[in-house]
């Protein structure tokens, strides 16, 4: 009988308790301090530092760094979460290498930038593990706020509503907060739990009262939070997931890729998680990255990724693409989905299509490729879903299927404000969320204590 | 091959590299195994009167500062002369010494600053067959507090006269060790020289304290909540001593008195350094207590293939070749310009040199041209200072170039002038000694 990598179809138990625990530990273990104190020598501490200038955040990297080479450790963390409630768990999923460490000199020089996200994470695990709090909150405004969506975006917002003095009442629908931090990424970016640690540590503040299992929609309507609250943060994420749009993609066997990530996130023993010998995920971004390698890690045999363009036009970095390389995953390019074959109801192939360039336009070419696969991912993105808002206020504003915002966070309702991978033209990085949050915060803040308000 | 023997007034050596009095040099065991890793001479830790030896503080006798790996940037100690009796030192001086006749073995002394002490000891050395003697005039710790070491060291009349005593009552050459905790390296020198010294060696450390607990509010080294200062060594401090060393070498009362020099010497190239400076050889130490006796081997083959490279053919082909280089401020040439110029391949865009000339220095050097980060020099504002290139990471990238003569230097409006014009001819110089045309 078949054992571990080879046993047919999608079953748990493929490996050792040893494997998964080595496979799903720390992709980028801590820096120790001599370790930090080395790396932080390497800055130069430029001057209107292109780093800086790279962070959605606008974090203040040269003198973190500075900071902690100076033996300044908490300084150093104060000066991330000056700009970054969520510093620590930036430093972890950040994807630095198209962020700030792309644009580090050194990068440039000679291939080699500061590890700045590695030294974040140093510096802010030295606060968090000390339960340092920097901040006190200002003397109570009476106001308070509703934030919808314990994400980065609404943690964030909470977190600098909190400092001013407002009272906040975040509504998460899931049973934690914490938003993608906790139910998605991979397990090998947020190892120790450390999603919730945060959630910890950013609510320690005080002030945010965080109540689970209440969905927009269902449990409560915009137009209560608006009558009932100051103010109102939306920091709804997308719940949508982009079907493949191939036949038969309703087998047993076909599943969503974010499922997937966040079932494995709060598995608490991975070998009772089940996964495919022959996993096949379509799509190029990071959801599909981590699902893929993730499969492979929990003990799959084969795992495809086929993304319908080219390798220059994935959203995965080229770090992300060459972990999967690393992890033994293979990508495809120029394939879209068609068909997915199945026998007594369960995948067992999936048909694809070559496709090229037309003109600027992506058009099949009408070759076919049939790969045997007895799971199937879906990773080709994620939408929102305006319906929770329909119906239970006048209509919000959407923008290229999203909710439109000012640069300020303002939605088209007063009194409501949006962030995070909900709004348009974001670029649905966790850094973007909590610079959105914060900057929302701040706006709402404003409006609630100018002209005599407050 | 570079022919790198070194006659060091007359005492010989396969090469220039000599291990200084100190901690590696205080027993059989460590020059021994100097000797067997190459070192072509050391001098013998500090010995001292006949009789019950000094005592060493029983805690901490160094302290350091480092760069950010750990790299040893600076060391200091209180460790004193020799801690073991003399006869066990001179005995095994001479054992050694049997053992390898071709390499360099330098006694040195340091006994109370009174005739009979240096007239007993001086025998005693003599007859273990060491090359010469070296006079520790420059220990400032403990030592000094006894009326010995830089104590002497810092009186010029004291030196002549203890140099006077030993160049009377022995045959063996005398190299007198200065210490740097003076004003004037000169003086000291010129006394040495005075009283007959075949030589001065130098620098021996500078007083100095390497930190300061911030809990115990105790500097550093500790020993049980206090600290004295030590001295300072290590490649910190080559910069001061090649300054002293190129003093002397340019005086012209000591010009010509051999130099063995001293003072952070790490690597092939600092004691190339040393010796184009003045000096006839060097003494090494911290490197050593750093590294190990195997460092010697770089020194060695890196002089050897500098030299080849050169087409330097024996040592004295490079000793005081840049002594004459040396001079004072008065007399460089103010109608030389040079500006800065920074290769835009090369640049990385740190902003550095920016930063350092826009806040601290001559708003030279631009950080934006035409919306894009972009670091150039603006001649009409640049003095040629030289600021940007220390700041610069990337080496060569900024470099400074000459103007040539009869160009205008765009921050003057006036051509340059090919003749050489120094401040003594200047005519903002009130006291200048020639008028201006």
């Amino acid at each position: 009988m078949a054992t571990g990598h080879f046993i047919e179809g999608i079953a748990g138990g493929r490996l050792s308790s040893e494997q998964y625990a080595d496979n799903f530990s720390d992709l980028h273990p801590p820096l120790d301090h001599h370790e930090a104190l080395v790396e932080s020598d390497r800055c130069y501490f430029c001057y209107d530092a292109p780093c800086m200038n790279a962070c959605p955040t606008s974090i203040d990297i040269p003198l973190f760094i500075r900071q902690i080479a100076t033996g300044n450790a908490l300084g150093s963390a104060k000066t991330i979460f000056d700009q970054n409630i969520l510093g620590g768990m930036c430093a972890r999923v950040c994807p630095t290498e198209t962020l700030c460490e792309e644009v580090c000199v050194r990068e440039v020089a000679e291939g080699k930038p500061v590890q700045i996200g590695r030294l974040q994470r140093y510096a802010t695990d030295v606060a968090m593990s000390e339960g340092k709090q920097f901040y006190k909150r200002a003397e109570a405004t009476g106001k308070s706020i509703a934030v919808v969506g314990a994400g980065p975006a609404g943690l964030a917002a909470a977190h600098r509503l909190a400092r001013h003095g407002h009272d906040v009442t975040i509504l998460e629908a899931r049973p934690k907060a914490g938003g993608l931090n906790e139910y998605g990424i991979a397990a090998y970016k947020s190892v120790d739990d450390f999603a919730q640690a945060e959630v910890d540590y950013v609510t320690a503040i005080g002030g945010i009262d965080i109540q689970n299992g209440k969905a927009l929609g269902r449990d409560f309507q915009l137009a209560d939070l608006m009558r009932n609250y100051d103010a109102v943060f939306l920091g709804l994420g997308l719940s949508g997931v982009n079907a493949l749009r191939a036949d038969g993609e309703d087998a047993d066997g076909v599943a969503n890729a974010v499922e997937f990530i966040a079932e494995l996130r709060q598995a608490s023993d991975l070998s009772s998680l089940p996964v495919g010998r022959r996993v096949v995920v379509i799509g190029g971004g990071m959801t599909a990255i981590d699902a893929a390698v993730q499969s492979k890690l929990l003990g799959a045999e084969e795992v495809t990724i086929c993304y319908r363009r080219g390798q220059e036009h994935m959203n995965a970095s080229g770090f992300e693409q060459d972990l999967a390389a690393a992890n033994g995953v293979t990508i495809r390019h120029w394939l879209q989905p068609k068909r997915v074959i199945a026998e007594n109801g369960k995948v067992s192939a999936i048909e694809l299509e070559y496709t090229a360039m037309s003109g600027d336009k992506l058009a099949g070419t009408g070759e076919r490729l049939t790969l045997v696969a007895d799971q199937v991912f879906k990773a080709i993105g994620q939408s929102f879903v305006p319906a929770h808002l329909n119906g239970s206020a006048e209509a919000i504003e959407l923008e290229g299927g999203r909710i439109k915002v000012d640069a300020e966070g303002r939605t088209s309702l007063a009194k409501v404000w949006a962030g995070g991978d909900c709004i348009f033209g974001g670029d649905d990085l966790t850094v973007s969320a909590v610079a959105q949050g914060r900057d929302a915060a701040e706006s709402i803040h404003r409006a609630l204590t100018s002209n005599g308000r407050a | 091959m570079a022919d790198i023997r070194n006659n060091f007034i007359g005492i010989k050596s396969p090469n220039p590299f000599w291990l200084a009095s100190a901690p590696p040099t205080d027993k059989a065991y460590n020059v021994e195994r100097a000797f067997k890793a190459g070192w072509g001479g050391v001098v013998w830790k500090t010995l001292g009167e006949e009789g019950p030896p000094v005592v060493n503080v029983n805690g901490p006798r160094y302290g350091a500062i480092w760069g950010a790996d750990r790299r040893l940037l600076g060391l200091n100690n209180i460790e004193l002369i020799t801690d073991r009796d003399l006869q066990t030192n001179l005995r095994e001086m001479k054992q050694v010494k049997m053992n390898w006749p071709d390499r360099a073995l330098i006694a040195s002394i340091m006994v109370p600053c009174v005739e009979e002490s240096w007239k007993a000891i001086l025998p005693l050395v003599e007859e273990t067959g060491a090359d010469g003697i070296e006079l520790n005039f420059g220990c400032p710790h403990g030592m000094s507090e006894r009326g010995m070491g830089s104590a002497v060291g810092q009186v010029p009349e004291y030196i002549e006269m203890v140099v006077r005593w030993c160049k009377q009552y022995t045959r063996m050459p005398v190299i007198t060790k200065l210490t740097p905790n003076i004003t004037d390296i000169r003086k000291p020198a010129r006394a040495a020289h005075a009283g007959g010294t075949d030589a001065v060696s130098l620098i021996n450390t500078i007083n100095s304290i390497t930190g300061v607990d911030l809990d115990s509010f105790a500097p550093q080294p500790t020993i049980d909540g206090k600290g004295s200062h030590g001295g300072y060594c290590g490649p910190a401090v080559k910069p001061i001593a090649m300054n002293m060393v190129a003093e002397i070498a340019r005086d012209p009362e000591t010009r010509g008195l051999p130099i063995s020099g001293i003072g952070g010497i790490t690597t092939w190239r600092d004691a190339a350094e040393f010796m184009a400076l003045g000096a006839g050889n060097v003494q090494v130490c911290t490197a050593a207590m750093t590294y190990g006796f195997k460092i010697v081997q770089e020194m060695i083959a890196g002089l050897e293939n500098w030299m080849d490279e050169k087409g330097h053919a024996s040592l004295s082909d490079i000793i005081g070749r840049a002594t004459p280089n040396v001079t004072d401020w008065q007399y460089l040439n103010l109608n030389y310009v040079a500006k800065a110029h920074i290769d835009q391949d090369a640049c990385i865009k740190c902003g550095r040199c920016h930063i350092a000339c826009e806040d601290t220095s001559h708003q030279a050097i631009t950080n934006m041209v035409n919306g894009a980060r972009h670091f150039e020099v603006i001649e009409a504002e640049c003095v040629g200072c030289n600021l940007c290139v220390n700041v610069c990471p990337v080496e060569g990238c900024i470099t400074m170039e000459p103007l040539a003569a009869g160009v205008v230097d765009q921050r003057t409006g006036k051509p340059v002038s090919p003749i050489y014009a120094n401040w003594t001819t200047h005519p903002n110089n009130p006291m200048a000694k020639v008028a201006a045309e």
